[in-house]
C-alpha cells in the first residue's frame, strides 16, 4: 500500500465516522420536525404553546403547563444544585488537601454514573415519602422534582466548574498571595472572576442537564397537567408529557406530542448557543 | 581596599538578612547554609547558573517557597531584625516585601483593578484613596503617562513590558519596603528591559531591591551588591563592581569570565 493511498484511507474513515454523528443529529432533526411540523399547523402554533388545557381525548392539544412545569423544575433544580455545585467545585478545585478530594473525585463521579431510574427509584422511596409525612401535599411534587434533578445535575456542575477553576494560570494566584492577600481573598477575588465564564457555561450545561431528564422526573413529579400554584403540587414537564403518552398515542396526539418534542428541542438548541456565545465572548 | 569596603557595608545594619539558611525539596538540597546582608537603598542582585538555588532563596524571603509541597527550610530570614518567618504575619511579610515575577501575571480584570487590588486587600476602600495611589503607583513605574486614559481597559491587553511595569505598579501599590525582582525583565524585548532597567534605578532610593538575574551584564549596569551563587551555595557576595573585576574566589572568577554558565 502506498503512503498515500493509506493517508486516503485514513481521512476517509475519520471522515466517515465523523459524519455519522452528524448524520444522527440531522436525522433527528428531520423526523422531529417532519412529523412535528404538521401537527404545530393543525393545532396552529399560537393555540400549540399557550393553550393552557392538554385534552386529547377531546382534541385539545395546549402544552403551556407543560413549558411553565419544565421551567419551574428546571429553576428549582438550579436552586437547590447549582450553589452546590460551584461551592463544591471551589472546594475541591482550591480548599480540599489531597486526601479528601481522593475521596469526593471518584464520588463525584458514581454520581454522574448512576442511571436516572435510580435516581427516580430514591425519589420515589426517600424524598416523596419525606414531603408527604413533614410537608402538606402528597409528596408527588414540584418540591421533590427540584430537589432530585438539583442532585442529578451535580456531577455536570462539578466537574465542569472545577475544571475551569483548575485552568486558571498559578501565576494569578501566586501573584495575589505575594501582595499579601490571604488564600481566601485569593481564590475569591483573583481565581474565581478569572473563571467565571466556565462557570457560567458548568451552570448552562446543568440546565441543558434539568431540562432533558425524564425518568427520574417521571417517578417523582405527579405529572398533573397544571400551573402549580405551591411547590408542594405536582407537576408535568414536556419530557414527561412525551413518555408518559406515547405509548397509546396515534394520529393527531402522537403528532403533538412529537411537536412537543420540537419545543423542547427548540428550549436545548438556545441552550447550547448560548453556551457557545459564552465561549466565544471568553476567548476575545 | 577591597577589605575596607567590605568593612564600611557590615556597620549599616541591613534591611533583610539570612542566617544559615538551608532549604530542601524532600531529599534534595537546594540552599546549603546560606548568610547573606541586604543592605537597605541598595539593589543587590544574585546570579548563577540555572539550578544554583538564587530564585529559590529569592521566593524565602517572602515565603512563597511555603507553596512548594515537600520543601524544608533551616536556619533564619530576618526583616528589620525580626525573624520573618515566626514574627511577622505571612500576609503582611508579603506586602512588605513585594515581588515582581518572571512572566508578566496581571490579573484578567482591568489595569486600575490590578493596581487597586493590593490596597483594597489591605483595607483601603475610599475611591478618592484608591485613586490617588493609582496614579502614585503608575507614575513610580513609569507607566502613568501611557495608561492614564485607559485606566478602564482589560490589563491583558497591554504589551508584556507594560504588562510588567503594571505589575512592578501593582507591588509597589501596597507601600513594601523590600522588590523582589525574580528574573523580571526574562521574558521581555531588550527595550522593556532597558525601561525596567532605568525604573529600577530610581526605585531604589524608596525602596530595598533583591534581584535575581541570568543576565550578568544586568547585574553590572543595575546592582550595588552582586552574591554569586552556585550549586545550593552562596559562593561570594560583594560590591558589583568588585565580584566582576576582582573576585576572591576562582569559581566566581570563571563564571563571570564566562567560562561556565
Amino acid at each position: 500500500m502506498s503512503a498515500k493511498f493509506k493517508e486516503k484511507l485514513a481521512s476517509a474513515l475519520f471522515g466517515f465516522t465523523a459524519a455519522v454523528s452528524i448524520l444522527a443529529v440531522a436525522l433527528i432533526c428531520l423526523f422531529l420536525f417532519l412529523n412535528g411540523v404538521p401537527a404545530l399547523a393543525d393545532i396552529g402554533l399560537p393555540e400549540f404553546l399557550f393553550g393552557s388545557t392538554w385534552q386529547p381525548s377531546s382534541g385539545i392539544y395546549g402544552i403551556f403547563p407543560m413549558i411553565v412545569g419544565s421551567i419551574y423544575v428546571t429553576a428549582g433544580a438550579m436552586i437547590v444544585g447549582v450553589p452546590t455545585g460551584l461551592l463544591t467545585a471551589l472546594y475541591l478545585s482550591r480548599f480540599a488537601n489531597a486526601k479528601i478530594a481522593q475521596f469526593l473525585k471518584p464520588g463525584v463521579e458514581l454520581l454522574a454514573g448512576i442511571p436516572s431510574v435510580v435516581y427516580g427509584f430514591f425519589g420515589l422511596m426517600i424524598i416523596v415519602p419525606f414531603i408527604r409525612t413533614s410537608m402538606p401535599g402528597n409528596g408527588f411534587s414540584l418540591l421533590a422534582a427540584s430537589l432530585l434533578l438539583g442532585v442529578m445535575i451535580l456531577p455536570t456542575v462539578i466537574t465542569v466548574a472545577q475544571s475551569a477553576l483548575d485552568a486558571v494560570p498559578r501565576s494569578y494566584y501566586e501573584g495575589a498571595l505575594a501582595l499579601g492577600a490571604d488564600h481566601e481573598r485569593s481564590v475569591l477575588q483573583v481565581v474565581v472572576p478569572a473563571a467565571v465564564s466556565g462557570l457560567m457555561a458548568s451552570v448552562i450545561l446543568g440546565v441543558g442537564r434539568a431540562i432533558g431528564e425524564t425518568m427520574a422526573v417521571v417517578m417523582v413529579a405527579g405529572n398533573q397537567v397544571q400551573i402549580p400554584t405551591s411547590i408542594f403540587e405536582g407537576v408535568r414537564t414536556m419530557t414527561a408529557n412525551i413518555v408518559l403518552e406515547m405509548g397509546y398515542a396515534a394520529d393527531l396526539h402522537r403528532g403533538a406530542l412529537i411537536a412537543t418534542g420540537v419545543v423542547l428541542f427548540v428550549f436545548i438548541l438556545l441552550i447550547t448557543l448560548l453556551l457557545n456565545l459564552i465561549k466565544r465572548r471568553s476567548e476575545i | 581596599m577591597a577589605k575596607l569596603e567590605y568593612h564600611s557595608e557590615q556597620k549599616a545594619s541591613p534591611k533583610m538578612s539570612v542566617k544559615d539558611l538551608n532549604l530542601y525539596y524532600k531529599d534534595f538540597q537546594a540552599l546549603k547554609s546560606v548568610n547573606l546582608d541586604f543592605p537597605a537603598h541598595q539593589v543587590t542582585a544574585l546570579i548563577g547558573p540555572s539550578g544554583c538555588g538564587k530564585s529559590t532563596l529569592l521566593k524565602c524571603l517572602n515565603r512563597m517557597n511555603d507553596l512548594v509541597a515537600g520543601c524544608q527550610i533551616t536556619g533564619t530570614v530576618f526583616l528589620d531584625g525580626q525573624d520573618a518567618y515566626k514574627e511577622v504575619n505571612v500576609n503582611d511579610l508579603r506586602r512588605r516585601v513585594g515581588m515582581v515575577f518572571q512572566q508578566p501575571n496581571p490579573f484578567p480584570m482591568s489595569i486600575y483593578d490590578n493596581i487597586a487590588f493590593g490596597p483594597r486587600t489591605h483595607g483601603i476602600k475610599s475611591r478618592s484613596d484608591l485613586d490617588v495611589i493609582v496614579e502614585q503607583s503608575l507614575r513610580s513605574a513609569a507607566l502613568w503617562d501611557e495608561l492614564k486614559d485607559r485606566l478602564k481597559k482589560n490589563a491583558l491587553s497591554l504589551s508584556g513590558g507594560q504588562q510588567q511595569r503594571l505589575c512592578i505598579a501593582r507591588a509597589l501599590a501596597v507601600k513594601p519596603e523590600v522588590l523582589l525582582m525574580d528574573e523580571s525583565t526574562a521574558a521581555l524585548d531588550p527595550i522593556s528591559t532597558a525601561k525596567i532597567e532605568e525604573l529600577v534605578g530610581e526605585l531604589k532610593d524608596s525602596y530595598t531591591i533583591i534581584m535575581v538575574t541570568h543576565n550578568m551584564l544586568q547585574a553590572r549596569r543595575v546592582s550595588d551588591r552582586t552574591a554569586f551563587f552556585l550549586l545550593g551555595e552562596m559562593v561570594e557576595m560583594g560590591p558589583t563592581e568588585i565580584l566582576f573585576s576582582r573576585p576572591r574566589e576562582k569559581r566566581t572568577a570563571s563564571y563571570v569570565s564566562g567560562e561556565f554558565g
